[in-house]
């Protein structure tokens, strides 16, 4: 058997793909956060909060509505963006003009004040959502039993973070955007309604978080705790592609998730700490991170 | 000194102290029974005691009259969100301000080891529930404390010994990479080569771990037939949900798992979970006294009650018992007479405190049932036999208590 660094290739060849999957969910949740941060100039800690959101309205849509699966992966980003609206509209825009750090901790209370409200009706043990009957089961790919729904994830994460690179950097919409965010005086001037762009655009990078969300409730416990978890190593991600840098977002959580696999393989205990290795490497080589722009 | 005078300080000495000694046992301090709750009220080992836990203890309080001997009880609580530091400033801080006379609770074992060396300090007395390490009463026993529901000796003891002799005898361990992981691995590794089994790999993950996959998969390439869960809370529910995505129940393999909780089994639900063997130190639905507690539990919270609740329950009735019998809530005292009585009641059979402070009680090997076995939605576990106080919990010929000579 042909051996990889003591690992059989079968072995290697499986983590790998595992660690693609894992990336493709990085990719989606940092490339969200990208955008906001990247248009927005908000530090949005309640991303993790919103991928929470995003689970728990499938799951209580299931429960309580009979909204199955592939309706929730339409409607609880719809929901749970909207609300991100009208959470940039009442609060956000308020401190629009402060320092970051307002925004920072805004966003880190309100995450907090979602997941104790949550916690105190739900516990934290979390609960099940059952994988769609269409995508039980899985394929025997030779090297390993890969379930046919984590295939199902590298592709719907893979094609949303597709499209979202290809509206905000190819299409007329995303020009506005861009510019809108680079002088939004001059904009106006042309006429183009750029508050409303704005609170369009964090409504988008939070849909991006709740469809995550959906995608995960199937793969893991759905629960308040479930985005917090998640956060750091998506802030990191983030860090080391370049705040604000789309493509850089979506290469780098797919790297990530790549590293951290094959840490699972040979040095497990580390599999929670690679990422943040590679986040101080990158900060003391390239400060602005992989693909941002020294400023 | 000459003789004489020798014995007549020493005389004084002594009748001084018992003098002290019985006024303090003959009264109740402050004219009330203060017990302070310390618990995880919001984080990962919330539902298994947290709420549910002090409304247990509200309950017995309750049950018991709400005063002894005329002296009222009052209950305080407090999130101690799985820190030793904050868990021990806690308790110093009720010592310090409020005189409590009993800390319950007590759950993540890293706070308990921290906050009963802070009871011990101050002759307070504490009785742990929600801790898994049994260590608690080997090399960090206190004549100020007692253990109550469990700990890892029996779970490794009953569960491992069990799939051995089932024919389970070659493990792939996964453990969660802190010292209550390693010990509960080292336990279980024992347990499995003294019946003639062998350990052939495993792997550390982090603390805590949200994808299991890469793990799972490392299990599933391994060969053996029993995949070993030395870890607990979140981690076990997520390595079992990932196991069951990636088939290995199908593939020939069997999940053991070695510390899982009733809210556990409930939130990953029958379809994941089923087949499942586990020790528990006690199952809501197992006779008629356990179901008639139970339901009342359940009508106040909501859910079924864990081993952990339920234990605070008979704890704190057994404390206020003696309490009352004795007519003093002199920790050290009341120590001494809880350990004089046997402990039977709907949560322990044949129970009694040792000197270490163990509350040995029988255990219970249970399955997790099939869906279709499963007449409602809190009907999980078949319990099929039962582990005798004596033998379930570490020997105190293997102790390391320094109570134990």
């Amino acid at each position: 058997m042909t051996m990889i660094f003591g690992v059989p290739l079968a072995v290697f060849m499986g983590q790998l793909l595992l660690g693609l999957i894992n990336g493709a969910f990085y990719a989606l949740l940092s490339l969200g956060l990208a955008v906001i941060f990247g248009l927005l100039k908000i530090v949005n800690f309640a991303h993790g909060a919103m991928y929470m959101l995003g689970a728990f309205a499938t799951l209580l849509g299931m429960r309580y509505l009979g909204v199955n699966y592939w309706a929730a992966l339409l409607l609880a980003p719809l929901v749970v963006g909207l609300f991100g609206m009208l959470m940039e509209r009442v609060l956000l825009r308020r401190i629009g003009h402060l320092d970051h750090l307002y925004g920072l901790l805004l966003t880190f209370g309100l995450a907090l004040i979602f997941e104790g409200t949550l916690v105190n009706f739900f516990g934290v043990s979390g609960a099940r959502y059952p994988t769609p009957e269409i995508l039980q089961g899985g394929y025997q790919t030779g090297f390993m039993f890969l379930p046919k729904y984590r295939a199902w994830v590298l592709v719907a994460a893979l094609g949303v973070c597709l499209f979202t690179w290809y509206m905000i950097e190819r299409t007329r919409l995303g020009a506005y955007l861009r510019a809108g965010t680079e002088n939004p005086a001059l904009m106006q001037a042309f006429g183009v309604n750029v508050p409303l762009l704005i609170t369009l655009t964090y409504g988008f990078g939070v849909a991006l978080a709740a469809f995550a969300g959906v995608l995960a409730a199937p793969l893991y416990p759905v629960s308040p705790t479930m985005g917090s978890n998640l956060l750091i190593v998506v802030f990191a991600v983030v860090v080391i592609g370049g705040m604000g840098s789309i493509l850089g977002a979506v290469v780098t959580g797919l790297a990530m998730g790549l590293i951290e696999g094959l840490t699972k393989v040979y040095y497990p205990e580390a599999a929670n700490t690679v990422i943040f290795l590679v986040m101080i490497l990158v900060l003391l080589l390239r400060p602005a991170g992989l693909f941002g722009k020294e400023a | 000194m000459t003789f004489i005078k020798k014995t007549l300080v020493s005389s004084i000495a002594i009748a001084a102290t018992t003098v002290m000694a019985a006024s303090a046992q003959a009264e109740i301090s402050d004219g009330e029974v203060r017990i302070g709750y310390l618990a995880d009220m919001s984080g990962t080992y919330r539902d298994l005691a947290g709420p549910g836990g002090l409304e247990a203890l509200r309950m017995a309080v309750e049950d018991f009259g709400g005063s002894v001997n005329g002296a009222a009880i009052e209950i305080f609580s407090a999130d101690d969100r799985n820190s030793a530091d904050v868990g021990a400033n806690t308790v110093r801080e009720w010592y310090d301000t409020r005189n409590v006379d009993l800390v319950a609770g007590l759950v993540a074992s890293s706070v308990v080891i921290a906050a009963t060396r802070v009871i011990e300090e101050n002759n307070g007395l504490g009785i742990v529930n929600g801790a898994a390490a049994s260590s608690v009463t080997n090399e960090h026993c206190t004549l100020n404390h007692i253990h109550w529901a469990y700990d890892t000796y029996p779970l490794a003891n009953g569960t491992a010994r069990a799939i051995v002799d089932q024919g389970g005898d070659s493990w792939f361990m996964l453990t969660a990479d802190y010292a209550f992981g390693h010990a509960l691995e080292a336990d279980v590794t024992k347990v499995v080569e003294e019946n003639g089994g062998e350990v052939i790999g495993g792997v550390r993950h982090p603390f805590p771990t949200d994808d299991f996959s890469s793990f799972i998969l490392q299990a599933q390439g391994s060969g053996a037939k029993i995949l070993g869960l030395a870890n607990a809370g979140a981690d076990t529910v997520n390595a079992i949900n990932t196991a069951s995505q990636f088939g290995l129940v199908e593939s020939g393999q069997q999940l053991a798992g070695l510390l899982v909780f009733l809210n556990d089994v409930y939130a990953m639900g029958l379809d994941a979970t089923q087949g499942l063997l586990l020790t528990t130190g006690w199952y809501w639905n197992m006779d008629d006294e356990a179901r008639e507690w139970s339901e009342r539990y359940y009508e106040r919270v909501g859910s079924m009650p864990t081993m952990v609740q339920a234990g605070i329950y008979s704890s704190t009735i057994h404390y206020l018992n003696t309490v009352e019998e004795l007519g003093s809530d002199d920790p050290v005292a009341v120590r001494a007479a809880m350990a004089e009585k046997p402990v039977h009641d709907f949560f322990s059979r044949n129970g009694y405190i040792r000197e270490d402070g163990r509350m040995v009680h029988d255990m219970y090997l249970a399955r997790v049932k099939s869906p279709d076995q499963a007449t409602h939605d809190w009907d999980l576990y078949d319990v099929l036999t039962t582990i005798p106080a004596d033998e379930a919990f570490r020997p105190l010929s293997e102790s390391q208590c320094k109570l134990i000579n």
